[in-house]
């Protein structure tokens, strides 16, 4: 009798502890975003100007150094994309529409997502680990003991940074994806360049490009603090520096899916 | 009357909700090197978190120059800690950047000056703690000594009226540990700057001290110089000066009978 009334309880106290850990990280994700625009805007009159170099070697980090493996991966789904358009269409005897099935599909869904879950496993880890090892080693102590924010030093670099450097890396991505499926098209069904990117233009519209770019940043905001908020609540060693880099990881990619979902539901 | 340096009044401070720090006051003078000492677990690293604005106290507070440190906000904190110097145990040179990118990392942040005179700076205060030449190294290059020496270079940049040197010579060789007795010396006679030493390091407290503060389980049991210390008729003062192990209810039996679990 004892045993059945003390497992639900175990399990609601557990539900509720994840709930209060969720809610915590959120706020404080939601304050680190809020003094980062604070100190982007009245920084330099107080002292605590965030700086333009800082800003540039993340977006060099996130974004230049990704571009190899976001250009490869877009190139290869752009080409699974037409593969999969042609076959399916081809059982209605319509595989030339595949021309706008892949415009409709690539920037406003896979462009943004193969961006978004490439970047959180190199620069959500990356950041985890950096903010970890820093706060392990006592680097953010440093940073405020001499008067330098580490919100300006470290987050808002980060986060303007990913903001910047993703909805580039996804336009990057969108046209790469659309280049490579149209050189499958044009291999096998014959459709050229120009006829096949006059279709893209009809179909693309401002609408689309605002879901691309907009899920981008939200993508980058998603990033920026998973691996910046698991990075500073990292507490005892190597060991678990490794679990909160594993962890931000996943939970970057899971937030990046969640995220894409709900907005595909809302919009 | 220009404000004392530091002032801590009726400071009570620990870790969630549980005091490790209870009822401390105490000024440190403008030119005056003043050390903390205590052994392990007194609460010395706790009560110098508190000191430079890393931890709020639970009662109680510190002021820095006249100007409370924890009755502001953060940014006003941020201001009043460009005024102070602070040498981590571990160094906590920021591990991305070399040496004297460290160093300047304060004159860059807080200051309008130029590159070239950035430098010039950098290259004096690596040669005031004898590190002229290590520069381009990044801290994972640097021993336990240079790393140590590096973090007061980097403390002193800004040539502040105040420095925090956390265990500055411990585990260091005795003629590493002397150099760095020797420029703590410096610091206050050439720069008038007024310095907070904490450690465990009798030789060096008794060399540097103009006056030691004793830490015992969170209380301070202490104030004087280092003559006044020689002198102490408090049991544990005259414990901890000659080195002596104590366990006042220490039972050999006891000891045994608890390993073995017996007891």
């Amino acid at each position: 009798m004892h045993r059945q009334l003390h497992i639900p309880a175990a399990v609601i106290t557990g539900i509720g502890a994840r709930a209060l850990m969720i809610i915590a990280f959120v706020g404080q994700a939601a304050g680190l975003i809020l003094k980062s625009f604070m100190l982007l805007v009245r920084g330099p009159r107080i002292g605590q100007p965030v700086r333009l170099r800082h800003v540039v070697q993340e977006i060099v980090a996130a974004g230049v150094h990704a571009l190899p493996v976001v250009i490869l991966m877009a190139a290869t789904i752009g080409i699974m994309l037409s593969i999969q358009g042609i076959h399916s269409l081809q059982l209605f005897g319509a595989e030339t529409q595949v021309t706008y099935g892949l415009p409709l599909s690539v920037p406003r869904e896979f462009a943004p997502l193969i961006t978004g879950i490439i970047v959180a496993g190199r620069s959500g880890s990356q950041l985890a680990s950096r903010v970890g090892s820093m706060r392990l080693n006592g680097e953010i102590d440093a940073l405020t003991v001499m008067g330098i924010s580490p919100v300006r030093f470290i987050v808002a670099p980060a986060l303007f940074g990913l903001l910047i450097a993703l909805p580039i890396l996804v336009g990057v991505a969108s046209v790469t994806a659309l280049a490579a499926g149209q050189l499958y098209v044009e291999a096998t069904i014959g459709i050229g360049a120009e006829a096949f990117w006059a279709d893209v233009l009809t179909v693309v519209t401002l609408t689309d490009l605002a879901h691309c770019f907009g899920k981008a940043r939200l993508f980058a905001v998603l990033i920026a603090l998973i691996g910046i908020v698991m990075g500073l609540g990292m507490a005892g060693g190597a060991t678990a520096l490794g679990r909160a880099t594993t962890s931000s990881v996943v939970t970057c990619i899971s937030a990046i899916i969640a995220a894409d979902t709900l907005v595909a539901l809302m919009l | 009357m220009r404000a004392a340096p530091l002032s801590i009044s009726n400071l009570t401070g620990g870790y969630n909700g549980q005091p490790v720090i209870h009822d401390c006051s105490m000024t440190i003078g403008h030119g005056e090197v003043v050390v903390i000492m205590g052994g392990s677990g007194s609460g010395k690293s706790t009560f110098l978190r508190h000191l430079i604005g890393l931890k709020p106290p639970m009662q109680g507070d510190v002021s820095l120059f006249g100007e409370s440190l924890y009755a502001v906000d953060e940014l006003t904190r941020l201001r009043l800690l460009k005024g102070v110097g602070v040498a981590f145990q571990s160094g906590a040179l920021l591990s991305s950047l070399s040496v004297g990118e460290n160093v300047a990392l304060p004159l860059v942040e807080h200051t309008a000056l130029d590159r070239e005179m950035i430098d010039l700076i950098v290259r004096m205060k690596l040669d005031f703690v004898g590190l002229l030449g290590k520069e381009d190294l990044l801290p994972a290059e640097l021993s336990g000594g240079m790393l140590k020496r590096a973090a007061v270079a980097r403390a002193i940049a800004l040539d502040p009226r105040l420095t925090f040197l956390d265990e500055p010579s411990a585990g260091l060789d005795p003629v590493i540990a002397a150099a760095l007795d020797e420029l703590i010396l410096k610091l206050r006679d050439s720069l008038g700057m007024s310095v907070v030493v904490v450690t465990h390091e009798l030789e060096s407290a008794f060399k540097i001290a103009d006056r030691i503060v004793v830490l015992d389980r969170g209380y301070i049991i202490f104030t004087g110089s280092v003559a006044d210390i020689h002198n102490s008729p408090n049991s544990r003062i005259r414990n901890l000066v000659n080195r002596i192990a104590e366990d006042e209810d220490f039972d050999p039996e006891m000891h045994l009978r608890r390993l073995v679990g017996e007891a």
